[in-house]
């Protein structure tokens, strides 16, 4: 028998770190998938968010470098990172909404404005997992988060931030897409901007963004299937894939 | 040996290019722009990076990024904005990466002013960042002392693997002065040290070739300490836990009495001293001198490394010769004078004269202050 499909040798085989029908695990497979494809494992270095996504490390640990940055500093911790080691290192951020869109919306616009030539994944789910469902940059108008119990009221704390269509605004990045995890066809598209991200890098090209869209069953108080079904009927209206950029 | 004339800020700069220092990123403040200016002309003539940040918060993360990936590399910039470097500095310990930063101090608290003064003293030696962390700290009184401990902090970082802060204040950057800067260290020499440090720098698994790290921001000590064993024996050393991180950072803490630096001038005799550190230190000499052609029997305890701080220095006065210790500083109200006071434990009387706002201390006021003290 053929073998024709099989684990990732870029992540471990545990459980636990990620909560049921989080797409997080999702995410972090094609990553390990496309290192190892692309023959980067020893190469890479993940620079990791605070927030859902550092728990990352259980899947990679062993496997692939890690760095652990202070919250939202990650494009900063990147951009040294990427311009003092020898230049064929792929050096990515992995990053959510909180951690890229809020606290560190500074560091990630400046890294992009620079054309930093690293690739930024960023997970939006649309709240704050890690420390309990707090209303995220993110969040949608009424969306219910444990900060705004009745809902995102745009008067009293704006409106969804869209990272993508920000950063569209400056010269220097050359790949901008939104992907999702909301079915296998997009799984796969959201596999090949990473790979797409990560070509860039090798290719000495500029910087690259990749959102990925994610649920959060356990904080939207939804079961995982209903989660992909709000994702579908509202997360993804608001935040509509597509390629904004590719130079 | 070169003799040239320069700015304490661009002597910190060049002395930092010679310790082998290769990248830079730091936000503009004053009175500092010195520093990343000339490191703005000089770090790419020797291969090197400077990046100005789009803030202080993003630079020392930079800076943390390039020690990672295993350059030596430094910042600067003044109180308020080594402030906002807090968070930076504290993971930087954690992260073990010997880092290098530079708080040319100006007046406080708040954006208190841009002229120089010595209001950082408590935050450099006792909290520079969050969760209990220590730095070595050097505090130069002139720019010949500004370029030689930073040349040194550089060595002390890279032995200790622990960030070092230069406390230095505006008058040391904007003040012009000969100085004999220290040789150029070798591509070879920091080559090698770049391997020295492979278990725990990061360029992707190939660097090191035994498996992954994390560069563990979290209970980073520890997993410095088992990364180093697995390079060496294939197994942890020490449990990875933030109380056995936090066990061994305190054992660092305690290895630095060694290094324990302090000026002593005409205190063989002494009946009274003098006390400061960096410029007020400085003052403090001039105004012995002073009081010595005037009959005083005065002496100076002059701290060079302010943490660890040299209680010894004072701890040893005889308090039947020593009638007082006069502690001047460009701060109010005084800060290293808590050291000195908790050093002298009451046995002989202490006081404190202090300037601030961006006053420079004069060794006149010095000199009133301590006759003010004399029976």
């Amino acid at each position: 028998m053929e073998k024709i499909y099989s684990r990732t040798k870029a992540v471990n085989q545990v459980s636990g770190g990620f909560c049921p029908g989080c797409f997080h695990g999702v995410i972090v497979k094609i990553i390990g998938e496309v290192t190892e494809e692309m023959g980067l494992i020893d190469k890479a270095v993940c620079v990791i968010g605070v927030g859902c996504c550092n728990n990352i490390y259980g899947y990679v640990k062993g496997k692939v470098d890690m760095v652990n940055t202070p919250h939202g500093r990650a494009p900063a911790v990147a951009t040294g990172l990427k311009r003092m080691a020898p230049q064929d290192t792929l050096v990515y951020t992995y990053q959510g909404d909180g951690d890229c869109a809020a606290i560190g919306l500074s560091e990630i616009i400046y890294a992009a404005n620079r054309g930093e030539k690293i690739t930024v994944i960023f997970v939006n789910n649309s709240t704050y997992g890690m420390t309990g469902g707090q209303m995220a940059p993110t969040t949608l108008i009424g969306q219910k988060s444990t900060t705004t119990p009745k809902g995102r009221d745009a008067d009293d704390v704006g409106y969804p931030m869209h990272m993508c269509e920000l950063l569209n605004t400056l010269r220097a990045p050359v790949f901008i897409t939104r992907v999702s995890c909301d079915t296998a066809p997009h799984i796969l598209k959201a596999k090949e901007a990473i790979r797409k991200g990560f070509q860039n890098q090798i290719d000495g090209k500029g910087f690259s963004f990749i959102e990925i869209m994610s649920s959060c069953p356990t904080n939207w108080g939804l079961s995982p299937v209903d989660s992909v079904k709000f994702m579908q009927e509202n997360t993804l209206k608001e935040f509509p894939i597509g390629t904004l950029r590719d130079n | 040996m070169e003799r040239v004339f320069m700015k304490g800020a661009e002597a910190v700069a060049e002395a930092a290019v010679r310790a082998g220092c290769r990248f830079y990123a730091g936000y503009p403040i004053t009175p500092q722009n010195e520093t990343p200016e000339y490191l703005a002309r000089r770090l790419p003539e020797v291969g090197g990076v400077f990046l100005q940040g789009e803030s202080e918060v993003a630079s020392i993360n930079m800076v943390l990024g390039a020690s990672i990936a295993g350059a030596k590399a430094m910042t600067s910039s003044s109180s308020v904005g080594i402030a906002l470097m807090a968070e930076g500095i504290s993971q930087a310990l954690n992260g073990c990466q010997p880092i290098v930063i530079a708080n040319f101090m100006r007046g406080g608290p708040g954006g208190g002013t841009i002229q120089p003064a010595q209001s950082d003293y408590l935050q450099g030696t006792k909290a520079i960042g969050n969760g209990g962390c220590k730095l070595i700290v050097l505090a130069p009184c002139n720019v010949q002392e500004a370029a030689d401990l930073t040349y040194e902090a550089f060595r002390l970082a890279e032995r200790d693997r622990n960030p070092v802060l230069i406390l230095a204040d505006g008058c040391i950057a904007s003040m012009m002065e000969p100085v004999i800067l220290p040789p150029m260290r070798t591509d070879e020499e920091l080559e090698k040290e770049r391997l020295a440090r492979r278990n725990w720098i990061s360029n992707g698994v190939r660097t090191r070739g035994w498996g992954s790290i994390k560069l563990d921001l979290w209970y980073g000590r520890a997993a410095m300490v088992n990364a180093e064993s697995q390079g060496a024996c294939g197994k942890p050393v020490v449990e990875h836990t933030l109380e056995s991180a936090n066990r061994l950072w305190a054992e660092l803490y305690e290895t630095w009495e060694n290094d324990i630096r302090v000026e002593e001038y005409r205190t063989e005799d002494a009946e009274y001293i003098l006390t400061g550190y960096g410029t007020g230190g400085r003052v403090c000499r001039a105004a012995v001198d002073q009081l010595r052609e005037k009959g005083y029997r005065v002496g100076l305890i002059r701290p060079i490394v302010v943490n660890p701080f040299p209680a010894n220095a004072y701890k040893k006065l005889d308090s039947q010769k020593v009638k007082f210790v006069l502690c001047s500083e460009m701060a109010i109200p005084g800060q290293m004078f808590e050291d000195v006071q908790a050093s002298l434990c009451d046995r002989i009387p202490s006081y404190y004269y202090g300037r601030s706002g961006g006053h420079i201390l004069e060794e006149s006021e010095v000199i009133d202050a301590f006759m003010s003290h004399l029976d």
